[in-house]
């Protein structure tokens, strides 16, 4: 479950990147849909951070230790939406581009959480 | 993370307004700066305080780095001439330090059982730590502009 929902985020998070690189790239600032695209990214962080909890207080232990994890799923759930803020105070194609890092650096995480889970 | 606040565009007191060093491309590298202050710190917390032993040297570096780090996100959020300079020297120093860790995390690899944020110029942080500094240091010095950078680069 949790493996699965971390390649899902992890997808998502990428498509994400590409999305508002090609905002960065024609020159544009985020505009709503690209807001609904960051909704979708962080829920799906949320779900995760939600299911990576219960998996916890059911007793399952994360390969490389319970802080690290928590740690990463807070991370990975703040990640997105401050990279969304950013682009609301820059509305110029450096705040897509702020936003598409955000999404890089998301994917990154997942990556270190799957390890970090032991999947 | 109180980056979307624009107190540097009020004028403060007894002085005049605070030139903007994030927009633009420098909304960018804060969020950049950001990551690795958050990735440097609270690495280098979680392994000073459960395994120091193991590698002092090497986890004593990640902590510099991001305290490093620290100063430089916060130049820039903050804005104007001083930030501006202050920054630029330590983004030198940044780039300093990862050519030379770097350098010698691959001379001399036993004096590093396990790496720091700038081993191999930060490859395991996919050479965000050497680029970076350079980037930044471009964008610093093409601030010093005195008008009209925000619309040339807008």
């Amino acid at each position: 479950m949790l493996d699965a929902l971390t390649v899902a985020t992890a997808v998502a998070a990428l498509a994400l990147a590409a999305w508002c690189g090609w905002a960065a790239s024609r020159d544009q600032p985020t505009k709503d849909w690209h807001f609904i695209g960051m909704g979708v990214v962080t829920l799906l962080t949320v779900v995760q951070l939600v299911v990576g909890i219960v998996q916890l207080a059911r007793g399952e232990k994360p390969e490389q230790g319970t802080t690290i994890f928590v740690a990463y799923l807070l991370g990975a759930l703040a990640c997105v939406p401050v990279t969304g803020f950013m682009s609301l105070a820059e509305r110029t194609r450096w705040g897509s581009a702020t936003v598409a890092a955000g999404g890089v650096v998301l994917a990154v995480l997942e990556v270190r959480l799957y390890d970090i889970w032991g999947g | 993370m109180a980056t979307t606040e624009e107190p540097m565009t009020e004028p403060t007191k007894g002085g005049p307004v605070r030139k903007r060093l994030i927009g633009g491309p420098g909304i960018l590298l804060v969020w950049l700066y950001g990551v690795m202050v958050v990735g440097a710190v609270s690495r280098s917390a979680v392994q000073i305080s459960t395994e120091f032993g193991h590698a002092p040297l090497a986890y004593s570096l990640s902590a510099v780095a991001g305290v490093v780090y620290g100063f430089i996100t916060y130049s820039l959020v903050r804005g104007g001439e001083t930030a501006r300079r202050a920054a630029l020297a330590c983004c030198a120093g940044e780039l300093v330090g990862v050519l030379v860790v770097g350098t010698w995390t691959l001379v001399e690899p036993s004096a590093f059982p396990d790496s720091t944020v700038w081993s191999d110029y930060g490859m395991g942080y996919l050479f965000i730590p050497v680029l970076l500094p350079v980037s930044a240091m471009y964008w610093l010095r093409k601030a010093r502009a005195p008008q009209g950078d925000r619309a040339q680069i807008g």
